[in-house]
């Protein structure tokens, strides 16, 4: 079917329609969201922490999956930019009453939002979304919040400001992401967006029951060995482990995973000595990183969060402006 | 009833023949072919100038839906669309809700089909009760109500002295079990082929290994056995490899492709387009450059539609909960033809690869099932298509018949158009 596949988050004059993914995007793309963030870097510090770029229109946060950090971080960058939240937690509401997802959406669009913000636990799920807007309403924007293991675009965003915030030029960096690669959709966003913003050495570090198949592919050298992989790195993205994979087929025990993979100082200081470390949150400490380090020099792990809220700013007020 | 079909051009691969000629019908059954016979008046004659006229084709695998699944099809609405379609003999899994695990449930759904009076309808039986891998069901009981063969559909038996236990037995009758070639384990829950494309969209995979874990166990089985299999919709490049050396071992078996699987890989599931979700997944180009190869040197003997009507409320959900599979009995034609047309082996001339492509899906599919049709010789059953190969049609879920309206192909321009569909010597469908 031809439409399905035209790029769903571009319009026809190839400006962000929608933000799902940032696979395809150009530099340019990604180059004004950062640019567009760093102007309401500032804002935050202000006495009166809002612009009224999106005053009048109503977000509506959708998440079909539990969510307390990215909801509440949208949901502060909305109002910063003077728009109306409506926050659903759809887990507990339509689905379960037995509505389909694409029934829930048109309730939503038919009450006049203006945006939605989706997070689903089924990867591809903000594109039938925006798709079926395309076709429908064509004035309403999706933001993928995080779809099951595939994307989570913002979050991709955020970290290339901390990395150009603290590195200035991604053109000589290397960059390694250290941790569960097969089931982080943070992973697969920061590595096209690494890729896309000419990084030259992209790295993922795991074992090989978390190393997903065809990273190749992806631009990206793979190691099991994290001495090896952190040697001479600019930058360090933890990943979080989430705790039903600590134990069973894929990990003997969050004991093991911590000798074997966790980000202790001593193997901090393998890795350039300017080196960041950076890690989406919520951390496990003690299982994927040393409280030494998550609390060390090196660590930018609350400034990604305070950037992360102007970022969303920025992609928000980039989407509103735009027409399809 | 006598039946003149005049002027086509007559391919019928199972007697070697590709000839403009006449074809003669008496009684439901093909009298003559080229002069006519003694006395034929004919009470109804066609013009088939400028059309092809072959067996009616031969599916291997159709999901009627009936019985327990009428939300998504009917009997009415699917055996309309095998008439549109051209097939006029299906054979279909036993996956309905109840499973066709009893004898009485095989003869309501072969009354039923014969109240429909369309396409020939064969079904699979289960080869355990519920296809839970259990227990096994009265083969023979059901053979005599109507199974022509014994399937698990899509569920694997997780016990392998089950599918042991089960071999032998239908060894012991002579019955040909159909198995789709897929690990219990390795693959399950998975929506797309593991490969970069899986990887980079976060869809988890099903890999090859699936496959030839499977194909490994049932040589071995069939070496202890002796029984004879049809191995169901191959994907990999990698299994049809283990095929092929296992049918130059001499092991008693046979393999069909699904339709879709010759022209389409995993990339065509572009921005997750749920209609692209199939089973077996979407491989790589290379499976399928390897299928189509196979093909031609016989690995694989017969192509099917894996017909799979699946409703909106199923299909319109994120990739990974949407229902697997595709309508097919409209499309096995004129995506067959393409095979054919497109030639990818230089050894065949245009005339050889459409006789092949033919062959695929009449006459070899009927052998694999054991059927007496897919032919024109004299005293078959008057089971014939007529079909314009160059006419184009656009794909369109509202002008298909089936009720399933979901299909990767939606919006595709293809060649090839049936024309009429003659049953029993009866025209049953017209265009």
């Amino acid at each position: 079917m031809p439409i399905l596949h035209n790029n769903p988050q571009l319009n026809k004059n190839g400006e962000l329609q929608h933000l799902l993914t940032i696979e395809g995007l150009k530099k340019s793309h990604i180059d004004h969201i950062l640019d567009t963030a760093s102007s309401f870097v500032g804002i935050s510090d202000r006495e009166v922490k809002k612009v009224p770029l999106m005053r009048g229109k109503s977000v509506f946060n959708l998440f079909f999956e539990n969510s307390t950090r990215t909801r509440t971080t949208f949901e502060i960058a909305s109002k910063r930019l003077s728009a109306d939240v409506i926050n659903l937690n759809i887990q507990a509401s339509s689905t379960t009453k037995g509505e389909s997802l694409l029934d829930t959406i048109d309730n939503l669009a038919a009450m006049h939002a203006d945006m939605f913000v989706v997070r689903h636990a089924q990867s591809g799920a903000p594109y039938m979304i925006a798709q079926h807007l395309n076709r429908t309403r064509s004035d309403v924007h999706v933001v993928n919040a995080g779809d099951g293991r595939h994307a989570h675009p913002t979050q991709g965003l955020l970290d290339m400001y901390t990395i150009r915030h603290y590195k200035k030029d991604f053109t000589n960096l290397r960059v390694a992401i250290v941790g569960d690669i097969l089931h982080s959709r943070v992973a697969r966003s920061d590595i096209h967006a690494l890729t896309t913003l000419g990084v030259p050495e992209v790295r993922a570090i795991g074992p090989h029951t978390l190393l997903p198949g065809g990273l190749d592919q992806m631009g990206v050298r793979t190691f099991t060995n994290i001495d090896e992989g952190l040697k001479d790195v600019d930058v360090i993205i933890m990943l979080r482990l989430q705790n039903e994979r600590m134990s069973g087929a894929l990990l003997p025990s969050a004991q093991e995973y911590f000798k074997s993979y966790g980000l202790t100082p001593e193997r901090l200081a393998l890795a350039k000595p300017d080196a960041i470390v950076m890690h989406p949150g919520p951390m496990n400490r003690g299982v994927e990183i040393d409280s030494a380090v998550a609390d060390g020099s090196q660590a930018v792990i609350l400034p990604q969060v305070t950037f992360g809220i102007a970022v969303r700013m920025a992609v928000m007020s980039i989407l509103a402006g735009t027409h399809a | 009833m006598k039946l003149h079909i005049k002027n086509g051009r007559v391919i019928d691969p199972a007697n070697g023949v590709d000839a403009v000629q006449d074809l003669f019908i008496v009684d439901g059954k093909i009298a003559a072919i080229g002069a006519a016979p003694a006395g034929f008046a004919a009470d109804q004659s066609i013009d088939a100038s400028g059309l092809v006229v072959a067996p009616g084709l031969v599916d291997l695998s159709a999901r009627l839906r009936e019985p327990g699944y009428e939300y998504k099809a009917t009997l009415e609405s699917e055996l309309q669309a095998a008439m549109q379609g051209g097939v006029t003999s299906l054979v279909c899994p036993p996956d309905t809700d109840p499973v066709l695990d009893e004898p009485g449930l095989v003869e309501m759904l072969k009354h039923r089909a014969r109240i429909v009076d369309q396409a020939n309808v064969h079904p699979l039986g289960a080869l355990t009760v519920g296809l839970k891998g259990q227990a096994l069901t009265e083969m023979a009981e059901l053979t005599e109500a109507g199974c022509i063969g014994f399937a698990q559909a899509e569920e694997p038996i997780l016990d392998t002295t089950v599918l042991l236990r089960a071999m032998q037995y239908a060894k012991t009758f002579e019955y040909t079990v159909w198995l789709r070639p897929q690990d219990a384990h390795i693959g399950r829950g998975g929506v797309a082929h593991a490969g970069p494309l899986a990887s980079r969209l976060g869809l988890s995979g099903v890999p090859v290994m699936s496959e030839t874990i499977a194909l490994h166990t049932i040589f071995e089985l069939m070496r202890a056995t002796g029984a004879r299999v049809h191995l169901c919709r191959i994907s990999s490049a990698a299994g049809l490899d283990l095929i092929r050396a296992a049918k130059k071992e001499g092991l008693n078996l046979t393999a069909d492709v699904g339709v879709h699987h010759l022209h389409m890989t995993d990339a065509d599931i572009g921005f997750f387009d749920s209609n692209a979700r199939l089973t077996p997944p979407l491989r790589s180009q290379r499976d399928r450059d390897a299928i189509r190869a196979a093909l031609v040197d016989g690995t694989v003997d017969a192509i099917c539609s894996d017909h799979t009507p699946v409703d909106d409320d199923e299909k319109l959900l994120p990739f990974g909960e949407a229902s697997p599979g595709a309508t097919g009995l409209e499309l096995l034609l004129a995506l067959t033809l393409k095979w054919a047309q497109d030639q990818p082996h230089g050894a065949q001339d245009a005339q050889g690869a459409l006789a092949l492509a033919i062959g695929k899906i009449t006459c070899e599919a009927a052998r694999i099932a054991g059927l007496p049709a897919g032919t024109l010789g004299v005293g078959a059953a008057a089971d014939v298509v007529l079909f314009d190969p160059a006419a184009r049609w656009l794909v369109d879920g509202k002008a298909l018949a089936s009720q399933g309206k979901h299909t990767p192909f939606l919006g595709y321009e293809l060649a090839g158009q049936v024309r009429a569909t003659v049953v029993r010597g009866r025209v049953a469908y017209q265009r």
